[in-house]
C-alpha cells in the first residue's frame, strides 16, 4: 500500500508549480519541527515560572511567555506535535473506512449500497462539529477520542467521493475481463480499482489533513481535547485568550498563525491535487461573452462568437 | 438513495472537513424534489430521520460515562432514601425504552426534560438562549448571501487571473478557523480600536445586534470564500454553455443573457451551496459563541457537555438537527421554485 502511494506521490510530484513547492516545503519543515521539537525547543515546554507571567520576547524567551510564565516558543514548537499526530490517526481513520465503505458499495449495489447510503445520510442529517462533539461526551475529553470523534464525522464525505469515483470504475471494461479471469473480489478491489481512484483519494486525505487540523484544535479550544498541561495550538489559543484583554494577544495570535499557516499549506496541496483529477471550467467564457459591454454604458452589437468559446 | 446520489451533479461534490465550509457543498439528496406528490414523502423522510437521530442521540448519553444522579446533586452525599425520591423525580428508574418514550412524548408536547444542573426544565434553558443564536445565525447569513454572491460574481468577470487569487483566498479563508479570526477581531477591534465590546451578548435589541457584529462577521468570514466560489464556477460554466451562445447569437443584450441565461440557471447550485452554508453555521456557531463569551446554545452544549448535565445535552442537539434539516427542506423548496423543469417532470 505505502509502495502504491509513494509512486503515485512521485507521479504527482512532477510538474509542481512554485506555490505547490512552497507549501511542500513548509509541510516538510512542519514535520521537522515535530519531529525535532526536544532538540529545537530552548526550556521546557510545562516549566512554571511564576516570577514572569505574560513575559514580553527577550532573549531568555524569544516569544515572551504565558500567564503562567512557561516559554511560548518552547509550547509552540512542542505543540506542532499533537497538530501533526491528531490528523495522521483522522486521516488513516476516516480514509481506510471511509473507502473500504465506498469501494463496497459501488461493487456490490443492491442492499449493501443502500445500507451504506442510509447511514451516510444519517450522518449528514447532523452538522459535523455537533456530531464530533456528541461523540467527544460519550467518550470522555482528549487528543485520541477528539481525533475518533472527527474521524466517524469525516468517513461520509470520503465514503461519498470513493463511491461517485469506484462506480465510473467497476463499470469499465477492464473489470469484467478481470472477473471473467476468475480473480477475487477482494483483489480486483483493492489492486485495480483502488488503485485506479488512488489519485483523488490521496488528495481528499492531503486536504482532510487540514480540515482535521482545523476542527482538532477547535475542539480543543472548547476544552474538549487536548488537555492542560500538554501544549497544543488549540489549547493555546483558549488560554491566550482570557489574556488578550489585559492587553497579551501574542500567545493567541502565535498559535491561530502557526494552526492557519500549516492548514492552509495541507489544504492548498491537496486542492492542487484534486485540480488535476477534475474537468476545469473555461475561466475566460464569461469575460469573453461581454467584454466591452460593461464600459460607459455603451451598448455593443451582439457579434459573432468568438470560435474558442464555442469549442 | 442509490438513484440520487447518482444524480447528484459531479460539480458539486466537494471535498470535505467537518468545520471547513467545503465540506458543505456536497449535498445530501438535495434538488430532487419533485413537489406535491414527493413533498409529502420528503417530509416524512425529514421526521424519520429527526426520529433516527434522537434516538442515536439518546442512546449514546445514556451509556455515555458517569452517574446522572452525582450531577443532580452536585456530588455531594445523598440518603439512600432522598437519592430512591431524586430517582423517580427524573425518571431515571425506569427502562431504556421506557425512558426513551418518556422523553419523545415530552418532547411532542413542548417539554424536554429537566436539566440534571440547573434543576429547571430544559425547555426555559433553550428559549432563554435561542434569541442570541438565531440573531447570529440570521446576522451572519445576509453577510454570506450578500457578500458572497457579489464576490463570486465579481470574481467570474475578472476571468482567469482572478482563479489563483480566489483559490488562495478561499484556502486561507476555509483554513482560518473561526476562533482564529475571533482573536484576531478582538485583538484589533475591542483591545486596540475600542469600537466593540469584547465579551458578552448585551441587552435590548440595539445593544444586543452591537454586541454581535464581530461574531456575525467571524461566522461569515469563514464560508463566504466557499459561497463566492460555487458562484463563481457555477456563473461560469453556465457563461460557456451553447444556450448562453445561442442566446448571445440571437441577438439578446448581455444584461438580458446574464440575467436570464447565465444567473438564472446558476441560481440552482448557488442557492443548494448558500442552504447547506447556512445550515452549518449552525454548528460553526458553537465556537463563535464560545470565543465571543455569548449566552446561546452553543454555549450552552459546550457547557452542558462539560458537567455531563445530559438533558441539556439532548435538547440542544434535537434543536440544531431540526433546524439544519428544516433548512434543507427549506432549500429543496426553493429549488422547485427557482427550477420550473423539476415542476414539469413530477407532473
Amino acid at each position: 500500500m505505502s509502495r502504491l502511494f509513494m509512486g503515485r506521490l512521485r507521479e504527482l510530484l512532477r510538474g509542481w508549480g512554485p506555490r505547490l513547492k512552497i507549501a511542500g516545503t513548509i509541510a516538510v519543515l512542519l514535520i521537522a519541527m515535530a519531529l525535532l521539537a526536544p532538540l529545537l525547543a530552548p526550556h521546557d515546554p510545562n516549566l512554571v515560572d511564576p516570577l514572569q507571567p505574560l513575559a514580553p520576547s527577550s532573549s531568555q524567551h524569544l516569544l515572551g511567555t504565558d500567564q503562567f510564565g512557561r516559554d511560548l516558543l518552547s509550547r509552540l514548537l512542542y505543540g506542532s506535535r499533537t497538530a501533526l499526530l491528531g490528523p495522521l490517526v483522522v486521516v488513516v481513520i476516516s480514509t481506510v473506512t471511509g473507502a473500504a465503505l465506498g469501494i463496497a458499495g459501488a461493487w456490490h449495489r443492491g442492499w449493501v449500497d443502500a445500507l451504506v447510503g442510509r447511514l451516510f445520510d444519517l450522518a449528514f442529517s447532523f452538522p459535523s462539529m455537533l456530531l464530533a462533539l456528541l461523540i467527544v461526551t460519550v467518550m470522555s475529553p482528549g487528543l485520541l477520542s477528539a481525533a475518533i470523534a472527527i474521524s466517524i464525522a469525516y468517513v461520509p464525505w470520503v465514503g461519498r467521493l470513493t463511491r461517485a469515483s469506484a462506480l465510473r470504475e467497476v463499470n469499465e471494461p477492464y473489470v469484467e475481463a478481470l472477473r471473467l479471469q476468475g480473480f477475487s473480489t477482494v483483489r480486483i478491489c483493492t489492486r485495480h480499482v483502488f488503485r485506479n481512484i488512488s489519485g483523488v483519494i490521496l488528495a481528499q486525505a492531503t486536504m482532510s489533513f487540514g480540515f482535521a487540523m482545523v476542527d482538532l484544535a477547535g475542539i480543543s479550544f472548547l476544552g474538549l481535547g487536548v488537555q492542560e498541561p500538554t501544549a497544543d495550538w488549540g489549547t493555546m489559543i483558549n488560554a491566550g485568550e482570557s489574556s488578550i484583554v489585559q492587553g497579551h494577544p501574542q500567545e493567541a495570535l502565535y498559535a491561530g498563525g502557526a494552526l492557519v499557516l500549516a492548514a492552509v499549506t495541507f489544504i492548498m496541496i491537496g486542492d492542487a491535487l484534486s485540480e488535476r483529477f477534475e474537468s476545469s471550467v473555461d475561466e475566460g467564457a464569461l469575460r469573453r461573452l461581454f467584454e466591452g459591454s460593461f464600459r460607459f454604458g455603451r451598448r455593443r452589437q451582439p457579434q459573432a462568437v468568438p470560435a474558442d468559446a464555442a469549442s | 438513495m442509490t438513484s440520487d446520489a447518482d444524480a447528484l451533479p459531479p460539480e458539486l461534490e466537494a471535498p470535505a472537513g467537518a468545520g471547513g465550509a467545503a465540506a458543505l457543498l456536497t449535498i445530501p439528496g438535495a434538488g430532487l424534489l419533485r413537489p406535491t406528490s414527493q413533498l409529502g414523502s420528503r417530509l416524512a423522510q425529514m421526521l424519520l430521520t429527526a426520529l433516527a437521530a434522537s434516538v442515536i442521540t439518546f442512546t449514546a448519553l445514556y451509556f455515555a460515562p458517569g452517574n446522572p444522579l452525582a450531577v443532580i446533586t452536585g456530588g455531594t452525599p445523598t440518603s439512600p432514601r432522598a437519592a430512591a425520591q431524586l430517582r423517580a423525580e427524573y425518571y431515571l428508574n425506569h427502562s431504556f425504552p421506557a425512558q426513551y418514550w418518556h422523553w419523545l412524548s415530552g418532547v411532542l408536547s413542548g417539554h424536554f426534560g429537566t436539566s440534571f444542573l440547573y434543576h429547571v426544565s430544559v425547555g426555559s434553558l433553550l428559549s432563554g438562549r435561542l434569541p442570541t443564536t438565531l440573531l447570529l445565525v440570521g446576522m451572519a447569513s445576509v453577510l454570506i448571501v450578500g457578500g458572497g454572491l457579489t464576490m463570486g460574481l465579481l470574481s467570474a468577470f475578472a476571468g482567469r487571473r482572478s482563479n489563483v487569487a480566489i483559490n488562495t483566498l478561499y484556502a486561507v479563508s476555509i483554513a482560518t478557523p473561526t476562533y482564529v479570526v475571533a482573536i484576531v477581531l478582538i485583538t484589533i477591534f475591542s483591545l486596540y480600536l475600542n469600537w466593540f465590546p469584547v465579551f458578552g451578548s448585551g441587552t435590548g435589541l440595539t445593544g444586543r445586534l452591537h454586541h454581535l457584529v464581530l461574531p456575525a462577521v467571524t461566522l461569515a468570514l469563514g464560508s463566504g470564500g466557499a459561497l463566492a466560489r460555487v458562484t463563481r464556477a457555477s456563473v461560469l460554466e453556465e457563461a460557456s454553455r451553447e444556450h448562453t451562445i445561442t442566446a448571445v447569437a440571437r441577438g439578446m443584450t448581455p444584461a438580458q443573457v446574464l440575467r436570464r441565461h447565465v444567473v438564472r440557471n446558476a441560481l440552482l447550485p448557488v442557492t443548494t451551496g448558500a442552504g447547506l452554508i447556512v445550515a452549518a453555521l449552525i454548528g460553526g456557531d458553537v465556537i463563535v459563541e464560545q470565543a465571543y463569551g455569548l449566552n446561546g446554545l452553543g454555549s450552552l452544549l459546550v457547557l452542558a457537555i462539560e458537567r455531563k448535565d445530559y438533558p441539556v445535552v439532548l435538547g440542544v442537539v434535537i434543536v440544531i438537527v431540526a433546524a439544519f434539516l428544516l433548512i434543507n427542506a427549506l432549500v429543496d423548496i426553493l429549488y422547485v421554485l427557482i427550477d420550473p423543469r423539476t415542476r414539469a417532470r413530477g407532473a
